[in-house]
């Protein structure tokens, strides 16, 4: 299309952001904004149930799937670097690390509900029942939601399909678990330390 | 030319709405004219509103001139087919100026503005200050006078304050069910009534007479028909009134036969459920007071005059006036009928 | 001149010439991730809802042309009103800006498409299943009596009101769930554009270098992110308390009405930049290719655009002035909601100084362009009114609000959407729109407009509410009532003069060439239509009107700018 630039030299090297990403970045600030929403709400009405048990009464700190959880986005970032380098089996076993430490803190989500409906807290017994469970209950959908990507890759991996071209996918794809732990992060603190 | 056209039929337009709004300014006929103020916060909005309406009538006269003038001077001309007139790419200067103008008139603007906000909602009570509950309800209005005890709907009566002496009627602004809001144009702007948000307002009508008004939050089914009445009283009528209402009737006056037989079959069926009449065994809050029913101008707040006949229809079947309302039809018997709106006429 | 390089012109992809068999053409349509066509769905999927949400319109103006009339009981015309906000915002307005976004920005940019073609697909039909689902609410539930099942809440759907106790049967719900279901579409849309324009742009096309359609875009597509999430959250709390018994907005249990108005508001109000910010794109497209100048003060546009996007998420409470919040909370935001009018004003003076000193040729996009120009001033005049919260205490909740942002959407995102249509449609169908059928739309379109929403703010200021099916004789509305549903008729029959122009134009009309309008952005140097493949060479560009540097080697742009 040399009508379109009349001699004159071309721009070297033309480089633009990876829109893999850009659209995860974009997913993660959209998915913040519905998290936000969801935690004013739980600020919001800290104390203000009219009845039925309070924080205190019930809640107990999941310190133990808390640390799972974080250190998988440690482990997940050992695997991303494995991929880069090539290494197909560290990669396979560290991502299946990473999984398993989700999947770990997703079962004691699972747990703590079981107790906290044992207690007499549903998500219609009063305003602390509501919030809670919706927000605790938004972020393991999350994380439901990056576990069977995991799978999905694990079994690709299994089948050796996954190679060191696919480094940048896998690296977009960590971003989001990252995001999923940040928001935990924030979770943790405004459920268990700054409502209890 | 057709831009040009174009351009002058809006000035036109926009002309005629703007008589059209002087009109109004001018239309004493109209209950709810806004620019017709009666009281002290309407009267403080009438003046903000002046202020910005001057402010922004001049910004609208100056760039919309400049826009007719714009359209028109510069549009092409035959033979300027292959002419391109020449290429300014902008002007910081222009730029500095027309944002500055702007941001010194938003802060004249804001500084109004919040002054306002503050005169009105800010006001403190003066002693005198008479106190009104008011809840709203689907699709009607309870009025609760603590200073006095006792309760009345749909029709608000306040005494008429002097400014120099003011004896302003605050109200405070409960729902019982949804959102609503109270909106009187030429006494106060409208402030909302939500259920779990107590809300006040206030005002001090500066004269007697007659102030209609209506919900204006959307309610439900008849939010179109939760009108408001606002009686201005002089003091001395105020003070008759309240005396009026606080009488309780007497459980066992001898009425008219068809107001007893009436009276037995209030008392024996679901009106005690949902209506209260002081003194009698009627006590339920779900519908609207009735002891003083007749000394209201209408009635279903509002939805039909106050007569024996109207009485009569909105018993047989409130919907008749107002489809939705929360009132069912009673199914009583013409005879059953007859009588327990003859008592009805008896609750003065 | 710009062709000598290019594609062969003529269709390749419109029905109009492939030879294909009707349902080989739909199939075709139906699995498309082709930017242009799901532009152009996005697009009739608009205007088949604008019909929808304007018969809604007229059986409202019906009713209320006189006091006390019995066209329609309360419950329909609640529904009428529910509806018609609903369609217009969720189905008509925000469709048709993706819709013309989609097409043009890959075209604009220099590449051959979106960044994410299958996400691009899946917004476009979680937009029309959402649509379909809230019309399906019409026949589903109660069936079609009294307006079947539609949702009566306002558009709103302010709680309490939407709980079970005071919304029975599943009205509200399809309300919620069509709106959760596009919203999802929505923010696909959101990444989309934002990954496009920032990651797709051809070589030489710097942020700085790259026309202002793309750029309004660009903050468009980011505030998205931020504009419909708050109502898919707020939708889910709903749903929680509808069906698992949670208290979110339960005021017997403690929960607050107000929190559901905020959590709105924070969509609501930056909702509507998100509709009228690709209008702006439009007119700043529009008004210097027929001004014959380039567009005056292109960083402030940028910057100022970029200014209303972050300014527009702090004004939210100003539809709330009346709830009764505390003085300073008002006062607050009385500052930002006349603080955002300043950027906003900025645009229109440099769209009047890109007009000043040129050589305005109007043809119909012009026409368009110049009502909204003067439209939307009045608009955001009457939008300062609004924002001196004591004054919003009594033109707030009435006819007034309805006037003022009727005008803005009607006298501006419309008016600026038919100058898009005239202006783009020879691109998308390589047929110009006939100029006669043109020019009854505009003027009785334009006098329509005027009657009906000019004379529309004066029951306002004389106390009339909005939402209301009926009104008393005697409050002095009658008169203003009647000739405001005049209005509506003549914007009917308008519209339906543009329908029939589109249709018979596409078959009939003049041919345009790749370049009609003498213009100078890369979507004028390919085919109308444009192959598939959009450029056989994917173009390098050195300024921001690479056609003009062709047209005038002599005076080319990138010695200016």
């Amino acid at each position: 299309m040399s009508a379109m630039s009349p001699a004159v030299p071309t721009p070297a090297a033309w480089t633009l952001p990876s829109r893999g990403r850009v659209g995860m970045y974009c997913l993660i600030a959209a998915e913040a904004a519905i998290f936000t929403i969801f935690v004013i709400a739980y600020i919001f009405y800290i104390g203000k149930s009219l009845s039925g048990p309070t924080p205190q009464q019930v809640l107990e700190v999941p310190i133990f799937y808390t640390v799972c959880l974080l250190s998988s986005s440690i482990v997940i970032h050992f695997a991303e670097k494995a991929l880069h380098g090539g290494q197909l089996g560290s990669f396979k076993l560290l991502w299946f690390l990473t999984f398993a430490l989700g999947a770990t803190f997703l079962v004691g989500t699972a747990l703590e509900w079981r107790h906290l409906i044992g207690e007499g807290l549903t998500i219609s017994t009063n305003l602390f029942g509501t919030t809670y469970y919706s927000l605790v209950g938004l972020h393991a959908l999350h994380v439901t939601v990056g576990l069977i990507g995991f799978v999905i890759v694990l079994i690709c991996a299994l089948m050796s399909k996954v190679t060191q071209e696919h480094a940048e996918r896998i690296g977009v794809f960590s971003l989001y678990w990252h995001f999923v732990d940040a928001v935990w992060v924030v979770v943790f603190t405004v459920v268990y330390i700054i409502g209890r | 030319m057709r831009a040009t056209a174009a351009n002058i039929m809006k000035v036109c337009c926009v002309a005629l709405a703007g008589s059209g709004l002087a009109r109004a300014a001018g239309d004493t006929s109209s209950p709810g004219n806004i620019f017709a103020p009666a009281s002290t916060p309407a009267s403080s909005i009438y003046d903000l509103a002046i202020l910005i309406l001057v402010i922004t009538g001049v910004i609208f006269v100056v760039v919309a001139g400049m826009l007719v003038y714009a359209s028109v001077k510069f549009r092409s001309k035959p033979g300027d087919e292959h002419k391109e007139p020449l290429q300014i790419y902008g002007s910081d200067q222009l730029e500095l100026a027309w944002t500055v103008i702007p941001v010194l008139i938003v802060i004249v603007m804001f500084m109004t503005s919040a002054r306002i906000i503050h005169a009105v909602q800010d006001a403190g009570q003066p002693p005198g200050t008479i106190q009104v509950t008011v809840t709203g309800h689907q699709f009607w209005w309870e009025f609760r006078y603590p200073q006095y005890g006792f309760v009345t709907a749909n029709e608000l009566h306040v005494p008429v304050s002097d400014p120099a002496h003011p004896t302003p009627t605050y109200l405070q602004l409960l729902s019982a069910d949804t959102d609503h809001s109270f909106w009187v144009p030429r006494l106060a702007g409208k402030t909302d009534l939500i259920p779990n948000h107590p809300n006040t307002t206030w005002i001090d009508p500066h004269e007697t007479g007659l102030f209609l008004g209506q919900c204006a939050q959307y309610c439900g089914t008849q939010h179109a028909k939760m009108l408001l009445r606002v009686v201005v009283d002089s003091r001395a009528d105020f003070d008759k009134w309240v005396h009026l209402q606080q009488a309780k009737v007497q459980p066992d006056a001898s009425l008219s036969p068809d107001a007893e037989e009436g009276r037995r079959v209030f008392n024996r069926t679901a009106c005690i459920n949902c209506h209260t009449i002081s003194g009698s065994v009627a006590d339920g809050r779900f519908g609207p007071d009735l002891t003083h029913l007749m000394g209201r101008e209408t009635i279903g707040s509002g939805a039909a005059p106050n007569s024996a006949e109207n009485l009569k229809a909105w018993i047989q079947n409130p919907a008749t006036f107002k489809p939705g309302v929360l009132m069912p039809a009673m199914n009583l018997t013409d005879k059953e009928l007859a009588a327990v709106t003859a008592y009805m006429q008896t609750l003065r | 001149m710009a062709s000598e390089s290019l594609p062969l012109s003529g269709s390749i992809s419109l029905p109009r010439e492939t030879g294909k068999t009707w349902l080989e053409t739909v199939h075709e349509w139906v699995i498309t991730v082709d930017h242009k066509k799901l532009g152009l769905m996005y697009i009739g999927q608009a205007l088949i809802f604008l019909v929808l949400g304007g018969i809604e319109a007229m059986i409202m103006r019906l009713q209320l042309s006189v006091p006390h009339a019995t066209f329609v009981s309360p419950e329909a015309f609640n529904r009428m009103f529910t509806m018609h906000g609903t369609t217009m915002i969720f189905f008509v307005a925000m469709p048709v800006v993706f819709g013309f976004g989609i097409y043009l920005i890959p075209l604009m940019i220099g590449t051959r498409d979106m960044a994410f073609p299958r996400v691009n697909a899946w917004g476009f039909w979680m937009s029309l299943f959402g649509g379909l689902l809230l019309y399906f609410s019409f026949i589903g539930g109660d069936g079609l009596y009294g307006a079947g099942s539609a949702p009566d809440v306002g558009w709103w759907a302010y709680a309490p009101l939407t709980s079970t106790a005071f919304s029975k049967g599943h009205s509200t719900d399809f309300w919620t769930i069509s709106l959760l279901l596009s919203g999802f579409g929505t923010v696909g849309v959101g990444v989309n554009l934002v990954s496009t324009i920032l990651c797709m742009r051809c070589p030489g096309m710097t942020l700085g270098k790259m026309p202002l359609l793309p750029w309004l875009y660009l903050v468009m597509g980011a505030m998205l992110l931020f504009t419909i999430t708050p109502l898919t959250a707020a939708q889910a709390m709903l749903m929680v308390d509808r069906y698992m018994g949670g208290h979110f907005f339960d005021t017997q249990a403690g929960g607050s009405a107000v929190m559901w108005m905020h959590f709105f508001w924070i969509f609501g109000h930056p909702e509507v930049y998100v509709l009228i910010i690709p209008a702006f794109a439009f007119i700043s497209e529009i008004v210097p290719v027929f001004s014959r100048k380039p567009i005056f003060g292109y960083p402030v546009m940028v910057a100022a655009t970029v200014a209303i996007g972050f300014v527009s998420m702090s004004v939210w409470a100003h539809h709330m002035f009346t709830i009764g919040m505390e003085s300073y909370s008002n006062a607050f935001f009385v500052l930002t909601t006349m603080t955002v009018g300043i950027p906003t004003g900025i645009k229109i003076f440099n769209w009047l100084g890109t007009m000043w000193g040129g050589k305005i040729r109007y043809e119909l996009p012009m026409l368009w362009a110049v009502g909204f120009l003067f439209q939307f001033l009045i608009a955001g005049l009457t939008g300062i009114m609004l924002g001196a919260a004591p004054f919003d205490w009594q033109l707030g909740g009435s006819y007034f609000v309805v006037a003022h942002f009727h005008y803005v959407i009607v006298g501006g995102i419309l008016f600026a959407m038919f100058g898009a249509f005239y202006y783009w449609y020879p691109k998308m169908s390589g047929r110009m729109l006939g100029t006669t059928l043109g020019k009854w739309h505009f003027w009785l379109f334009l006098i329509g407009f005027h009657v009906t929403f000019d004379l529309m703010h004066i029951p306002g200021l004389l106390g009339m509410p909005r939402r209301i099916y009926t009104y008393e004789p005697g409050r002095g509305w009658d008169s203003w009532n009647m000739l405001v549903s005049v209005g509506g008729v003549l914007q009917a029959i308008a519209t339906a003069c543009f329908v029939v122009n589109l249709i018979w134009s596409y078959w009939k009309g003049r041919e345009a060439g790749n370049d009609p309008w003498d213009a100078w952005t890369l979507e004028w140097s390919t085919a109308s239509p444009p192959p598939d493949y959009n450029f056989a060479q994917l173009p390098e560009v050195k300024s921001r009107r690479p056609l003009w540097d062709i047209k005038h080697p002599e005076d080319p742009d990138w010695k200016y700018e």
